[in-house]
């Protein structure tokens, strides 16, 4: 890592630089190193999934079965989705709060380092477990990310028990992840950094790891049901012993709906650092964007449900979770107003993190509204398990969580390796993937309402024009990703020099120390500057 | 490459791309208002909260994209330096609740009517097994499954696929029109959900509990639909096709269906000869074995076992019956005792014996069967 030895010559009052060597990254405490783990891995992932979601996409590019069989596209959908969410999505997160927190709050490090350091380096280890199975006997998971019971108990293949315990490990990593955010925002802020003061960025990650630490020992708890299902001869979700397969959905969407905000609001919050930096203006209702981010944060653990309508809950049931499902609207629909409004009257350029946040609040939108409609419950019967569905949750996590991590990964390059980009291919970047996500994802809406279900290999003809223009349309996504690897590489490796503000209308501490940030910072507490004061 | 092989591929993208547009108007955009009133409350429902959000994704995206285009820094455009605004915060939060409860008082209007606990005239008992329907009338003694009938070779690609691929069975849920029908839904493996868009009716099938849905088809015709829960390898191939007739239509159904179940009975108590079960033998095969252990009996080595010379087809019989009645556990082999009839399953055993190359000459009989599985039902009851 060439920029950080330039940081160590940088800057000559740092007690100490990297040690050298993979004993560096083996054993590192610090807060920089450890970020750049959980980035680096999770881009491994995501190209890891993004490989699964393209065999998929390749599959049902025309109907019939081509390339692969039935039983291995279950595993190829299963595989995706746990990969995308545990694997990419959620340690981009934490990469990015393990690096930009303690600089935004003017702390020397996270607050606490070596679990910073065991909470990244179980996560290599729970997916070569978790990867492994697709070359066990009977194959990877082919239950879908959602692992319904009986069919991940009862009928599951042998591998299920490497799953299980995959899991585990992840939430136990993301458990200390969470509490190591909250324990550093908490205590570590810079003198005079009230909480109205803390900016978006750590206060919707404080949020999300209330979240994470609320949810993750429930997504324990059923995986360690199934577990004793399995191998100990219980009946939690086995009708024939006295349990309810039901039961199941009901513990892992407990744990399923708070973790969709958990994907995304940390996104909330990269948005909300980089529109007003290139609007060149305070953003908008900040207070009311803290309140809707707990509202939504509380919401989420009242409307698990509405992933079940068509289980047969009674009128009432529905009712309730049809009704707190669509007030999640209410926030929601404030931040994006709140961003809007930052907007305008603003005095905006459209650099590549402008760009992606821009799209994220155009894409996420539309993923909102189809969210709205997916809230009514008799049109959810129609909806439920369709391509719909698949489109609407595409739209929040890919142009929603992962334009938010690329938008965030762009502004802070320049922080993390001291150079600027080359604007000309992160623009290229921004548009072929902004076509191309487009193009995957707006026909599945037709396909969904047309009928088809979601999870199936091979479909009726009525399915298949949009079904191809899908395809090809995740093969211009997925292709274009490799000019982000470029991008981060170029960036890394060289480039025009960055200032410590790098971005005109940055505001912030973070941007108050040197680029690219020295090994050490703020091992005195900042002073803050005039816009935080 | 030669440029011959360049242009066969390049003609074959062309009409893979081609192929389904002229085939069939393939770019449906919308959901099905169906054929009932609650399907078409459903679609109104879909469509005016639809309309809502455009209406509400032009204001918010003018906005922005206006703001985009005028108050550019390239255009000159100054930083104004207003950060909050209460009256404007209250009144954008206010706003979509009252927005939010017009939605709500049609969606909950549907929703109460789609509960409606009143008794229906026909019950349907609906179970989903790995991957096929079974469908019991349950006033009327009449059960049966229904399978996917789409041959193997289209799903392969060996031959052109029909209009109707992977949305035909082999036997129809014929329901009548104008009738109040409730459906009672259970599984007999993992969870699947019986879904028909035209009725808008999607209720998950689940192992041990029974749901219910109900429906009241207006118009008659054939109505397809497929499971929506993943529910293993064959979760896509699992259709559901609805015929919907009228009364009169379902009551001679109805009739037609005891009297061959009659015949059936019939059959299996005379004597058959091994020529006449020979003959019946091969219908029931290339039905219901022939998908995996293929017409001329070969199978696929390593998924699906050959019959012909098999150890099972030339063995012992009452280990074949066995593994017919009962299937064999952890591997794709169903249990057939349920989806055929006792002269159907004398005369397929009879056929696998006696086929491609087999030749055991030997019968088994129908009554042979029909006490079998009469003895064990017995046994079971005890």
């Amino acid at each position: 890592m060439s920029t950080l030895d330039t940081a160590l010559h940088g800057d000559e009052q740092m007690h100490h630089g990297p040690a050298r060597g993979l004993g560096r990254w083996l054993f590192t405490t610090n807060h920089k190193d450890i970020g750049t783990m959980y980035l680096w891995f999770s881009l491994l992932m995501f190209l890891v999934g993004g490989s699964m979601a393209l065999m998929i996409r390749a599959e049902l590019f025309q109907p019939g079965l081509q390339l692969v069989e039935p039983g291995f596209f279950n595993q190829m959908t299963t595989m995706h989705g746990l990969i995308m969410v545990f694997g990419a999505v959620m340690p981009a997160f934490v990469g990015l709060a393990n690096w930009m927190v303690p600089m935004m709050i003017g702390a020397p490090d996270m607050a606490l380092p070596r679990m910073n350091n065991w909470s990244f380096w179980i996560l290599p280890f729970a997916f070569a477990m978790l990867i492994s199975t697709l070359f066990m006997s009977g194959g990877a998971p082919n239950f879908g990310w959602t692992f319904y019971a009986p069919l991940s108990t009862t009928y599951a293949p042998p591998s299920v028990t490497y799953f299980i315990f995959a899991i585990h490990m992840m939430g136990i990593s993301s458990i200390m992840g969470a509490i190591n955010i909250i324990a550093t925002i908490l205590n570590m802020r810079a003198p005079g950094m009230t909480m109205m003061k803390l900016p978006l960025f750590c206060w919707t990650w404080l949020i999300t790891a209330f979240l994470l630490i609320a949810v993750m020992p429930v997504l324990a708890g059923v995986v360690t049901m199934m577990l004793m299902d399995i191998h100990f001869g219980t009946s939690f979700f086995d009708a024939g012993g006295g349990g309810d397969p039901v039961l199941f959905q009901h513990v892992f969407w407990f744990f399923g709906h708070p973790e969709v905000y958990i994907m995304i609001l940390p996104a909330f919050g990269i948005i909300s650092q980089i529109i007003p930096a290139f609007a060149r203006k305070r953003l908008f209702g900040y207070a009311s964007m803290v309140y809707a981010t707990a509202s939504i944060a509380i919401l989420s653990f009242l409307v698990w449900a509405h992933h079940m309508f068509t289980v047969g809950i009674p009128l009432a049931g529905e009712l309730f979770f049809m009704y707190a499902t669509m007030l999640i609207a209410v926030p929601t629909g404030v931040k994006v107003f709140n961003w809007v409004a930052t907007m305008f009257r603003g005095s905006m350029t459209f650099e590549t993190p402008m760009l992606f946040a821009l799209a994220f609040v155009v894409l996420f939108t539309i993923g909102g509204f189809s969210g709205l409609m997916l809230a009514i419950a008799p049109v959810d019967f129609q909806y439920h398990d369709t391509y719909f569905v698949v489109a609407h949750f595409h739209y929040v996590l890919v142009p929603g969580a992962v334009f938010a991590i690329m938008a965030g990964v762009y502004y802070w390059l320049p922080k993390w390796t001291g150079h600027m980009l080359d604007e000309r291919m992160g623009r290229l970047h921004f548009w072929l993937s902004f076509i191309g996500v487009n193009i995957t994802f707006f026909p599945m809406h037709f396909i969904g309402l047309a009928g088809m279900p979601r999870r199936i290999p091979d479909y009726a003809l009525q399915f298949a024009d949009f079904n191809m223009v899908a395809s090809l349309g995740a093969f211009l996504f997925g292709l274009s990703q490799l000019i982000f690897v470029w991008n981060v590489i170029a960036c890394v490796r060289g480039g025009r020099k960055a200032e410590a503000r790098a971005w005109e209308g940055a505001e912030g501490l973070e941007w108050e120390v040197p680029s690219p940030a020295p090994y050490h910072t703020f091992s005195e507490p900042p002073k803050l500057p005039e816009s935080l004061r | 490459m030669g440029l011959r092989t360049i242009k066969t591929i390049g003609s074959g993208v062309g009409l893979a791309l081609l192929a389904p547009v002229s085939l069939h108007a393939a770019w449906e955009l919308n959901l099905t208002p169906g054929v009932t009133d609650v399907s078409r409350s459903v679609y109104d429902l879909h469509m005016t909260i639809f309309w809502i959000c455009v209406a509400i994704a032009l204001v918010v995206f003018g906005v922005m994209f206006w703001s985009i285009f005028h108050h550019r820094k390239s255009r000159g455009a100054k930083a104004h330096h207003f950060h909050e605004n209460t009256l404007v915060e209250v009144i954008w939060t206010l706003v979509p609740i009252l927005i939010l409860v017009g939605m709500a008082v049609p969606a909950t209007a549907t929703l109460i009517k789609m509960y409606d606990p009143s008794e229906a005239e026909l019950d349907v008992q609906i179970t989903g097994y790995q991957w096929k329907w079974r469908y019991d009338y349950l006033d009327h003694e009449l059960s049966f499954f229904s399978n996917l009938s789409t041959p193997r070779e289209q799903i392969s690609n060996t031959v052109e696929k029909q209009q109707h691929y992977l949305l035909e069975v082999d036997r129809h849920l014929v329901l009548p029109v104008d009738t109040k029908i409730r459906f009672l839904l259970t599984a007999n493996d993992v969870i699947h959900s019986w879904w028909v868009p035209a009725l808008a009716v999607k209720k998950d099938a689940i192992p041990g509990f029974i749901n219910e849905a109900w429906t009241i088809i207006d118009e008659p015709g054939i109505y397809r639909g497929q499971c929506a829960e993943l529910c293993g390898q064959d979760h896509g191939f699992m259709p559901i096709v609805v015929e919907a007739v009228d009364r009169d239509a379902f009551d001679a159904w109805l009739l037609a269906q005891q009297q061959e179940k009659q015949q059936q009975a019939a059959a299996a108590e005379r004597s058959w000869t091994l020529d006449e079960l020979m003959q019946q033998g091969e219908q029931v095969y290339l039905r219901a074995c022939a998908a995996c252990h293929l017409p001329n009996g070969e199978g696929v080595p390593g998924a699906f076992p050959a019959l012909k010379n098999s150890p099972v087809a030339l063995g012992d019989v009452s280990a074949h019956i066995d593994i017919v009645l009962n299937g064999k556990s952890g591997t794709a082999m169903q249990a057939f005792r349920e989806q055929l009839s006792a002269m159907e399953l004398a005369a397929v055993i009879t056929y696998e014996r006696n086929a491609w190359g087999n030749s055991l000459g030997e019968a088994v009989s129908p009554a042979q069967i029909a006490d079998l599985l009469g003895s064990e039902t017995g046994e079971a009851e005890q």
